[in-house]
């Protein structure tokens, strides 16, 4: 809406200059008033739907406010101490950060082959394209829903197939005799499945990113280099990831950020266990603050991320400003 | 120094025939030009012959051996790129010494080498800048060092004076040329600027549609045109094309003069010029014109050097005649020089 506004202000200083030559000037022509009124409304959105919650998690995490008792009381940094003397706090702490480089860095190398894939022309393209950007389209809680099924700590469709194969579930099987691996149920396992649901999730946005940062790369220079006689191999390490570089760094940090911030994967496979082995900032601050009913500790908690991606978004817009300079 | 044979050429991409059975031989150490309107076929053979693309059909050799479906950098060829393709996250040094890092070369030597190549194109003191840091012309000596460094056995170029400014584009003419000459390495040069084509070809190709219309010395191209569309491409103007029945009658723009200084072994031709418009150029002035009554094509251009300072107005018909030395005929069927005039 504010597009059509804005073209019509254009207009009509055209208009309005050719035929008058400079009378009485309507609240169109006046190029300050007009771009103040235009940005007020993403100024409001950022002070209210960022600003406010955010000076009142400060509020929160210095006071004893719980959902019991929402009267407001500074306590100073009691809530901070507290927190970093819970020893599930610091394994939460530790999981999020391994779960979310782990997936990422795994998220990074899958994109990067499927984007390469993408760029031949081969038979059936949009239906590989579409297959990819799929997982992306679906619902976070729906996905997660639907792997929470596959992960079954009965009918696993994986344990199924693994025992097809007689690797699970027989005497002397290399899995062990067990008739299931209980995916959910076993504190590496839990990890294993939660990472694997993550990349699923972000794999589509990091193609998509990587794709444009190949295509991206003027075609001569990879011919230069080939004439120049540089192996395959050696365009890749020398031309194409030096140069693609900035962007895959961008879209590393988005999804280090997307799944710093998730919830709902943990929240529906495992609620942070078995024995909150799978437990990470973000979930805990949920369990303590909303369910456990503790809003000052929850406020406090989901706190220690914030100098975290603070410093992944500084990073992010250096990266898309040095991404433009190539 | 190597030889460049093309056999049989074609490519088409899907229905589009982009070169069509192309046969084409360099001498040892020319300096070959591929001329030609765009769209013509020329960097497209141009980089069948580099290796990055592949012929649908025929032989490319180098030196007698079949190359086709070589990778480049099993050719020994250079090639610069018309958007010199130098790498953006490479110092000067880095790009020059790449074609060299590549075929595993030592470090000492790979130094010896940059510096031969950087003192050769004089770009010395830029080793260390990165290329968004150069000028135009700058950024195409680097691309020529980084093209020679490795000595190649041939040596191709596509068009790599269009993104110079006038000035600098006649001044680097002139330096490719000598360098070429001094160093002796077969070049096949693209471009689609007759002038260029002109002052630096031993020998000029030009092609039309995918195919080869004519090969031979620049002054043969222009005095001698294989056909029509090589008559009217080369030159500017181009030739004046009259016609009469089945023959073209053709003559240059500057052949054709005031009657009384026309002079010719085998006798003039004389024609009633109407002058329609002119346009004095300093050096030159053009008169644009038509002659005669009855044929088709009656449009003809005159090229007056400034020397001639007779007075000519636009609207008055003179006297204009073309020795019988300089009209060339064509058939009008398929455009084709012809020996026979018109009856």
């Amino acid at each position: 809406m504010s597009g059509t506004t804005g073209e019509q202000a254009i207009n009509g200083t055209v208009e309005n200059r050719g035929v008058n030559g400079g009378g009485r000037a309507g609240i169109r022509d006046r190029v300050g008033l007009l771009s103040k009124l235009m940005i007020a409304p993403a100024v409001f959105y950022v002070a209210a739907m960022i600003g406010f919650p955010f000076i009142l998690a400060l509020l929160y995490s210095m006071s004893d406010v719980t959902t019991g008792d929402p009267a407001l009381h500074l306590v100073g940094l009691r809530n901070f101490r507290a927190i970093l003397d819970d020893p599930v706090f610091l394994l939460s702490m530790k999981n999020t950060f391994f779960f979310a480089i782990v997936s990422q860095v795994l998220v990074i190398l899958l994109s990067r082959v499927i984007a390469t894939a993408l760029m031949k022309e081969f038979r059936g393209k949009w239906l590989a394209r579409f297959l990819i950007m799929l997982p992306w389209t679906a619902p976070i809680s729906l996905g997660t829903i639907g792997w929470l099924w596959m992960l079954d700590s009965i009918f696993s469709p994986f344990d199924w197939v693994l025992r097809y194969a007689g690797l699970l579930g027989a005497p002397g099987a290399l899995l062990g005799p067990d008739l299931n691996l209980y995916w959910l149920g076993v504190p590496a396992l839990a990890m294993a499945s939660v990472v694997l649901v993550h990349v699923w999730r972000i794999l589509p946005l990091a193609t998509v990113i990587q794709l444009a940062g190949l295509s991206s790369i003027p075609r001569d220079l990879l011919e230069a280099a080939e004439v120049d006689g540089a192996t395959p191999w050696r365009r890749t390490l020398e031309i194409t990831i030096p140069l693609t570089l900035p962007i895959i760094s961008i879209a590393f940090l988005f999804g280090l950020v997307f799944t710093f911030t998730d919830v709902t994967v943990v929240y529906v496979l495992t609620r942070g266990g078995p024995i909150h082995s799978t437990q990470v900032l973000s979930t805990w601050t949920f369990f303590k603050g909303i369910e456990g009913g503790d809003l000052a500790q929850g406020a406090a908690i989901s706190l220690f991320l914030f100098p975290v991606l603070a410093g992944i978004a500084a990073l992010m817009l250096r990266m898309a400003r040095k991404s433009e300079v190539v | 120094m190597a030889r460049v044979e093309i056999r049989g050429v074609s490519k088409t991409f899907g229905e589009v025939r982009a070169v069509d059975h192309v046969d084409l031989e360099t001498v040892e150490g020319e300096f070959l030009v591929l001329l030609g309107p765009s769209g013509c076929g020329k960097t497209t053979l141009l980089r069948m012959v580099a290796g990055i693309e592949e012929p649908t059909a025929g032989d490319i050799l180098i030196d007698e051996k079949i190359v086709t479906n070589q990778p480049p950098r099993m050719r020994n060829i250079a090639m610069v790129f018309q958007s010199y393709a130098l790498y953006p996250h490479m110092s000067v040094y880095r790009n020059i010494a790449f074609p060299l890092r590549t075929r595993g070369v030592d470090k000492a030597s790979i130094r010896k080498k940059v510096e031969w190549a950087a003192g050769m194109f004089g770009i010395g003191r830029l080793l260390d800048r990165k290329p968004r840091e150069l000028s135009g012309g700058e950024r195409q000596r680097v691309a020529l060092a980084r093209a020679m460094v490795r000595e190649p056995s041939v040596f191709l170029l596509d068009e790599p004076l269009s993104n110079l400014d006038a000035l600098l584009r006649a001044s680097a003419r002139e330096e490719l040329r000598q360098f070429q000459k001094r160093v002796g390495v077969t070049t096949i040069y693209v471009t689609h600027d007759q002038v260029e084509a002109m002052g630096l070809g031993d020998r000029i190709v030009v092609m039309s549609k995918g195919k080869i219309r004519q090969v031979g010395t620049p002054m043969e191209i222009y005095h001698w045109p294989a056909d029509t569309f090589v008559a009217t491409f080369v030159g500017s103007p181009p030739m004046n094309l009259l016609g009469e029945d089945d023959i073209l009658t053709g003559f240059r723009p500057e052949t054709f003069l005031p009657a009384d200084l026309v002079y010719g072994t085998e006798g003039i031709v004389t024609y009633p010029f109407e002058v329609t418009w002119m346009e004095y150029l300093g050096a030159e002035r053009l008169l644009y014109g038509n002659v005669g009554e009855k044929s088709h094509a009656r449009h003809v251009v005159s090229r007056l050097p400034g020397s001639v300072n007779l007075p000519i107005e636009a609207g008055k018909t003179y006297p204009f005649a073309v020795s019988r030395n300089d009209l060339r005929f064509f058939d009008r069927k398929n455009g084709l020089r012809t020996d026979r005039g018109p009856a």
